[in-house]
């Protein structure tokens, strides 16, 4: 069988969403942030609801989701992303709405909004996308650093003595009241990206059911900024990064997970 | 028994060659090309086209999503 | 449903928020700071998504409460949020993203005496962090500055009206004095909340609202490429034109024969009313100018008055800051000086008088820059 003949449109079983616009990302090679936006426009396609959806994108290496997004965002300072979704949500209830943050973002600067949006409930969606570095500014240290991991701002590695342990936001979120369901995902392989895929399909059917907040972990590489190969940085994340962020389901329908 | 092809084309100027497509090809179809594209990245492409099961794996965790899957049962 | 004008004694916060609501305003987001909490606390008491379905949200901090508004201007709901001084350099960035991103947005500042923690009594010490922009970057807010607790009822909607007019941030630019105090205020009926459908057909080119039937919108302050982001300036700073042009808003009292001229706004101008007064009584032929919207100023009457009068006193409850714009006005025609109790002190109209006396009439020279020392050491 001839390659030429299997490759027909009728037989095409794999695309980039129509929700993702024709814009080179501007990422680097191999970054999760990439993976991270196509599932999430493939499950705002499946469920059909991109014409009731609104983004809010951060600042970060993800501050330009908008120009890879096909829907309706809007770009929030640093840190608020949090807060700017629980107004859209306030008062256009029906919406699907979603932020979709950076480490730095969520857990640095924003951790009010993000802990208060959460310990309101609001019924949003939170993407956050944790490699342990601020990207966009060149690799410093961020919150969720490991110990011992080098950043521009952390040439010697993180030391816990005088730059405290890497911040584990998502279980520290998982226990507010308002929060339904907190899952920790990644996407460099097709399993994980399959399971995170369904991890954001069950998010916003939450949204729909009106359940409140539904916060998605994906921890990503960097690999710009851990100075490696894309697929050593997938490498090191799985060795390096797990262990300390374990993957799996945290909370589910308000209950967390023993 | 009805067997399947596979196979994918890859948007050689999208692809950034990150080869993260690379280790999740269950059948090792993929290579990267030693012709680059405008950018300067070496693209993938398929080394081995007969392996391809159109299984999509490559697809789905290409960040830039450069790759599209086709497959197509075969009576054998 | 209050669907008539009605009469009422209120304090000015509370009749500001009472007129948000009257207003059509679709959400605020606040948080507590003397001496504006009234606003909050009164909506809360309301409970206005009964009467009209509008939000009311207690937010984390004063910058949740500017992002949130943010948010909502980004899909063309009517938002607002108020504070005071602290709470409003608080909130200086989320006002810079509002004016690039060219979003319409109300902000009220109840003034309390700065800087720092400063006091919570009233004080116009905020008047360069309003008129000059405040926040980063090139772009300027509309500033109105009430004079009274009608005033904070109407200006609500003066505010939404404009802000709308020119997809923009403004700034309500009262203080703790017109804040707490209560007056008759005259308030109007009930404006109906627009619908959501009506929304998306008047807004729905720019909102985000969600992409239905047309392409995506974007709400962003960000252009990397310069070029972009210089005509994004410009954009900006032809509506500041217009603003001058068709929105500049002053009151000038007993100038037609007036020999001296004070200036002065919000709290200051009703007490410089009672110094016009006792001037005249003694003979003094001085007038008031009081502007209204202190971004755009009235430059060209002030130009105009000062060929009229002999010297003009600035009266802000502050160390010397609309001084300077005066001065800019009047190009070195005539003597002007400042006047101002600050720290929370009122002045009272007898020093006010007694400056435009001393400053002025007796000692009144026109300064150059290298002679004027502090005006008030």
């Amino acid at each position: 069988m001839e390659v030429s003949n299997i490759i027909k449109a009728e037989n095409q079983v794999f695309c980039k969403s129509k929700l993702m616009t024709d814009t080179a990302l501007s990422y680097c090679p191999g970054c999760g942030h990439g993976t991270a936006h196509n599932l999430t426009m493939e499950v705002i396609d499946e469920m059909g609801i991109s014409e009731e959806t609104i983004g809010v994108a951060p600042v970060g290496c993800s501050v330009l989701a908008y120009d890879f997004m096909n829907i309706d965002m809007t770009q929030a300072a640093h840190g608020r992303a949090p807060a700017v979704a629980t107004a859209i949500s306030r008062l256009w209830p029906e919406k699907y709405v979603f932020t979709y943050q950076g480490d730095g973002d969520l857990a640095a600067i924003g951790t009010a909004e993000t802990i208060h949006a959460c310990n309101r409930g609001e019924n949003i969606v939170i993407i956050f996308v944790n490699n342990g570095i601020y990207g966009m500014t060149g690799g410093q240290m961020a919150p969720t650093t490991l110990e011992g991991m080098k950043s521009s701002t952390s040439p010697y590695g993180r030391d816990i003595e005088t730059m405290g342990s890497p911040l584990k936001i998502t279980e520290l979120i998982a226990n507010l009241p308002g929060v339904y369901y907190v899952t920790r995902h990644a996407v460099h392989t097709h399993k994980h990206a399959r399971k995170a895929k369904k991890a954001i399909q069950k998010a916003f059917e939450n949204t729909r059911l009106k359940k409140g907040i539904s916060f998605i972990e994906i921890v990503s590489n960097c690999n710009s900024g851990w100075k490696m190969t894309p697929l050593e940085s997938n490498i090191w994340m799985e060795e390096n990064m797990f262990p300390y962020f374990p993957l799996g389901d945290i909370k589910v329908g308000g209950i967390l997970k023993k | 028994m009805a067997k399947v092809k596979g196979a994918i084309v890859v948007d050689t100027q999208t692809c950034k060659g990150c080869e993260v497509c690379i280790p999740v090809c269950p059948e090792d179809v993929i290579g990267m090309s030693n012709d680059i594209n405008r950018k300067g990245y070496h693209y993938a492409y398929m080394k081995n086209p007969e392996a391809c099961t159109g299984c999509t794996n490559c697809g789905i965790v290409c960040p830039d999503r450069a790759i599209s899957v086709y497959r197509v049962k075969v009576s054998v | 449903m209050r669907s008539m004008t009605e009469l009422k004694l209120m304090k000015g916060n509370e009749a500001l928020a009472e007129a948000a609501i009257r207003a059509g305003v679709d959400g605020y987001f606040g948080y507590p700071i003397t001496p504006q909490t009234e606003i909050i606390e009164y909506l809360m008491t309301e409970r206005p998504e009964k009467r009209t379905g509008m939000v009311v949200l207690q937010a984390e901090s004063e910058i949740a409460a500017i992002n949130m508004v943010y948010g909502a201007a980004s899909t063309g709901k009517k938002a607002m949020t108020s504070s005071s001084s602290p709470g409003i350099s608080l909130k200086l960035e989320g006002i810079s993203y509002l004016a690039g991103a060219e979003l319409p947005a109300v902000i009220v500042n109840v003034v309390r005496g700065g800087p720092g923690l400063g006091t919570i009594q009233p004080s116009q010490a905020d008047y360069f962090q309003s008129v000059k922009g405040g926040g980063h970057g090139d772009y300027k807010l509309y500033v109105l500055a009430p004079a009274s607790v009608q005033e904070m009822s109407d200006f609500v909607e003066d505010a939404f009206d404009i802000a709308f007019k020119y997809r923009a941030p403004v700034l309500i630019l009262s203080d703790g004095l017109i804040g707490q105090m209560m007056e008759k205020v005259i308030l109007k009926p009930q404006k109906q909340r627009m619908t959501n459908e009506e929304l998306i057909e008047k807004y729905g080119d720019w909102a985000v609202t969600g992409r239905k039937g047309r392409e995506r919108n974007i709400i962003t302050s960000l252009d990397l490429k310069s070029e972009k982001m210089e005509a994004r300036v410009h954009r900006l700073m032809k509506k500041y034109e217009q603003m001058e042009k068709e929105d500049l808003r002053f009151e000038k009292i007993n100038c037609d024969d007036a020999e001296y001229l004070i200036v002065a706004y919000g709290s200051s101008a009703r007490i410089s009313q009672k110094a016009v007064q006792l001037g005249r009584a003694k003979g003094i032929k001085v007038g008031l100018l009081r502007p209204i919207t202190l971004f755009p100023y009235p430059k060209q009457a002030l130009f105009e008055l000062a060929d009229q009068v002999k010297g003009i006193l600035s009266v802000e409850l502050n160390a010397g800051q609309m001084v300077e714009d005066v001065r800019l006005s009047v190009e070195h025609k005539v003597p002007v000086e400042h006047f101002g109790r600050t720290g929370g002190i009122i002045h009272t109209p007898e020093e006010i008088l007694e400056a435009l006396e001393q400053k002025i009439i007796k000692n009144g020279s026109i300064k150059h820059h290298k002679s004027r020392e502090s005006s008030i050491l």
